[in-house]
């Protein structure tokens, strides 16, 4: 195709020496690098990973709690040797948590040490030049992402928890790459960083943001999937067992429960069935341990009762 | 493709789903940087760059399957000089038969197996969880039983069911379970198998849906096909004749409804940061500048209480609507401070309490079919009675702040309507809203008698699709 590579068009217009290499070669090496971090991938995962590189956009990850979503921004730091900065998002968060904000103390001191060698109109508009520099700000993650030199992995965390307002704040970021300072005018990356960002789905994110993010649905993984999940994150533990797990958190999953068991809690239930030394799930250990993957009270016993046709003996 | 990829994302758009203008320069862009000799990649590409909503992932797939079939990829393959595709996909095709052939139907005589054959490979594909062979069967299956015939303008539903009614899928179902089941008769362990059998059947019936979506596609092209298969968005379903699967999918739609409106709740009640102008405060201030009034004050907002008063037909006509309407007055009861419920058939009976301190609408849904006394004579719905008995025992608690909401058919079954007692809540109340589930042009057929009650409403609402109803929801909050 004659058109100019997307990477290429970009590092154009921020105005990099270089344009920065592509971090993979196809799909297959993201699903075998992030495997050598100890991450899972599908097909999809890994696609959108490599194509979030190639066309140098952020990735907009959706899913049920607990799938993977942030492991796997994680997990693509870890494989492209990047250091990870994360904006956890909450309500209420605002420019100054998440953009720059201007170091108030310095500027006063940088005011107070500079009095006694004049009080002259000159002397005023070269201080006011001075202490708006960038020496007298505070970078949050956001902009840090932008203005560093080493490679970095952004992760904007649960992004549905800010309110809408404050999502436009990142719009600029995440299409630019740049952020503009009324003080200091813009600030253009110096490389073009990994973004991620998560949601929870909560609510609905705003045409504009998702238009700017390639898209990626982590839903819960098939049973095969899963089960390498178990068999590489779970230090000795069978492949009987993990098969069964699996299974039975399929089982789960597809009754109507309240809080359906999530990928790190299937973890934790396979973790506790090594140490109390299991090789196979009886009828006696998933009642008594399966308060681990369900959170609710109504949802355990609805479990028991149709997993195991009967209810819960009193204990 | 870039031609295809025009025509693939104006599919996209007639089912609903928002594709933008940059959304589809992103996707231009990204196919020219992938291999496009494989086919899940492409897939997971135009995802990842055209559909921006989880739920609205599986109509884009279908509309995928339509438009890059895997054997008009494997033709476009071969025109391309490229030879390294998947061999599992060409044994796929390689068993299917033209739809021609597919006519002779349980006479055996044009496939190459016999019925037995076919239901020993099926078996034992599924036994082994062999996708190869599954694929394999599944074509034979389509060839054999689904008596295809080329250019009816069908989407295939018929195909599909004539295919699985042959197979006998269950007494296949029992014989898995009994070869996996030796000698393990305990809760889990059967449990586990019945369900791991069950996936596999289910992956079995998506391979043969996908085997005759593509015999279809052979037969009438992507563009015609598309339209038959087109299934609407969650959020476009008709409520009023949803299918199960659908209705679990409306209800998992619902349930961030009552997030939803707290969000946007909130979002006005932020907005409105000031009350009207406090006189007493600002006088006072204006004293400093010599009595001008430079400075204004205000009173701190008082936000609206709003009184909800929601009143819901739960009769057998509208018995999906009214599952659907019973969440939604979770959803509004759980942020209005002052909500007061109401279900009527021919009775009414004031529901308020069985939503309290419910957690879950579906519970609360179970408590009223059990514990609401709504049936006084024959069962029918009676909105001139039910309006009668409110009109008589709670119309005093009525005052202009409250808004009642109406949700029903309007179908009388021929009683009195009643509408002068309407005309008194509307005149007593802020404001009446009236929610109908049938499309506005079937108001007023029949027994439904909308056009007696409308103008004592300040609206009517057609709210047959979640989008609607959730537009409604904005407009209350």
């Amino acid at each position: 195709m004659s058109a100019l590579d997307p990477k290429e068009e970009l590092a154009q217009r921020l105005g990099l020496s270089s344009v920065p290499p592509v971090r993979f070669d196809s799909p297959e090496q993201v699903q075998k690098l992030l495997a050598e971090n100890d991450y899972l991938s599908d097909e999809a995962i890994a696609s959108v990973v490599y194509l979030a590189d190639r066309l140098a956009k952020p990735v907009l990850i959706e899913g049920p709690a607990g799938t993977g979503k942030t492991a796997l921004a994680k997990a693509v730091a870890d494989s492209i040797g990047a250091r990870l900065i994360r904006l956890q998002c909450y309500e209420g968060l605002d420019e100054s948590k998440a953009l720059y904000e201007w170091n108030y103390r310095k500027q006063l001191l940088r005011i107070q040490a500079g009095r006694p060698e004049g009080t002259g109109i000159e002397e005023w508009s070269r201080l006011e030049e001075d202490i708006f520099a960038e020496e007298f700000m505070l970078t949050r993650p956001l902009l840090e992402a932008i203005t560093a030199t080493d490679p970095v992995v952004l992760l904007i965390d649960e992004v549905d928890r800010v309110e809408l307002e404050t999502e436009a704040l990142m719009l600029e970021i995440l299409s630019e790459y740049q952020v503009s300072i009324p003080e200091l005018g813009t600030v253009r990356a110096k490389q073009i960083p990994m973004v991620f960002l998560t949601s929870n789905n909560t609510r609905e994110l705003s045409e504009a943001l998702k238009r700017r993010c390639l898209y990626l649905y982590v839903g819960y993984p098939s049973v095969e999937r899963e089960r390498d999940i178990i068999l590489s994150r779970v230090p000795g533990i069978s492949q009987a067992l993990a098969v069964q797990i699996a299974q039975v958190v399929r089982s789960l999953r597809t009754i109507d429960l309240k809080k359906k068991p999530s990928v790190s809690e299937t973890l934790d239930w396979a973790r506790t069935l090594v140490v109390l030394g299991r090789d196979e799930i009886g009828d006696e250990d998933a009642t008594a341990t399966l308060h681990i993957l369900l959170k609710y009270q109504s949802d355990i016993e609805r479990a028991t009762k149709e997993l195991l046709g009967r209810s819960r003996p009193v204990a | 493709m870039l031609n295809l990829l025009g025509d693939f994302i104006g599919e996209l758009r007639a089912a609903g789903i928002p594709v933008s203008m940059s959304e589809h320069v992103d996707a231009a862009r990204a196919v020219g940087v992938i291999d496009l000799g494989n086919r899940s990649l492409v897939r997971a590409t135009l995802a990842a760059t055209l559909v921006k909503d989880g739920d609205h992932l599986p109509v884009f797939t279908t509309a995928f399957d339509v438009f890059f079939s895997i054997r008009s990829w494997d033709s476009a393959e071969a025109v391309m000089g490229d030879d390294e595709d998947e061999k599992g996909e060409r044994e796929g095709s390689a068993g299917a038969t033209g739809p021609g052939q597919a006519r002779g139907q349980g006479g055996g005589g044009g496939t190459t197996m016999s019925a037995q054959e076919l239901a020993e490979l099926l078996y034992r594909a599924l036994r082994d969880g062999d996708r190869d062979a599954m694929r394999l069967g599944a074509g034979e299956a389509v060839t054999r039983y689904s008596g295809m015939e080329p250019g009816r303008p069908v989407g295939g539903t018929y195909y599909l069911y004539r295919t699985l009614r042959n197979l006998e899928l269950e007494s296949l179902e029992q014989r898995l379970l009994g070869g996996s089941l030796q000698g393990r008769p305990d809760g889990l362990a059967e449990r586990l198998a019945r369900d791991e059998v069950m996936a596999r059947i289910e992956q079995l019936k998506a391979e043969i849906e996908r085997e005759i979506r593509e015999r279809l596609v052979e037969d009438r092209g992507s563009k015609a096909l598309a339209k038959s298969v087109r299934k609407p968005l969650p959020e476009d379903l008709d409520v009023m004749h949803a299918n199960r699967d659908e209705m679990a999918q409306l209800e998992r739609a619902l349930r961030p409804l009552s997030r939803k409106l707290a969000t946007r709740l909130a979002r006005k009640r932020r907005r409105r940061r000031r009350g009207p102008v406090d006189l007493r405060h600002t006088v006072r201030r204006s004293l400093s500048t010599g009595g001008v009034p430079l400075d204004l004050r205000f009173k701190p907002p008082r936000p609206a209480k709003p009184e909800i008063f929601v009143i819901a037909d739960v009769s057998g006509s509208v018995a999906s609507f009214a599952r659907f309407t019973l969440h939604l007055v979770h959803a509004i009861s759980s942020q209005f401070s002052k909500v007061r419920s109401f279900v009527f058939v021919d009775g009414l009976d004031e529901v308020t309490r069985l939503f309290e301190g419910v957690e879950d609408p579906a519970d609360a849904v179970a408590r009223i079919n059990a514990e609401a006394d709504v049936i006084a004579f024959d069962g029918h719905s009676d909105y001139g009675r039910a309006l009668v008995t409110f009109h008589d025992e709670y119309a005093k608690d009525l005052t202009k702040r409250s808004t009642v909401l109406i949700l029903g058919d309007a179908r009388n079954n021929y009683h009195q309507a009643h509408a002068e007692v309407l005309a008194d809540l509307h005149y007593r109340a802020k404001s009446v809203y009236w929610l109908n589930p049938e499309p506005a042009s079937y108001w007023n057929s029949g027994d439904s008698i909308m056009s007696q009650y409308a103008p004592y409403c300040n609206r009517v609402i057609e709210c047959r699709t979640l989008r609607q109803l959730e537009a409604f929801v904005g407009e209350l909050a």
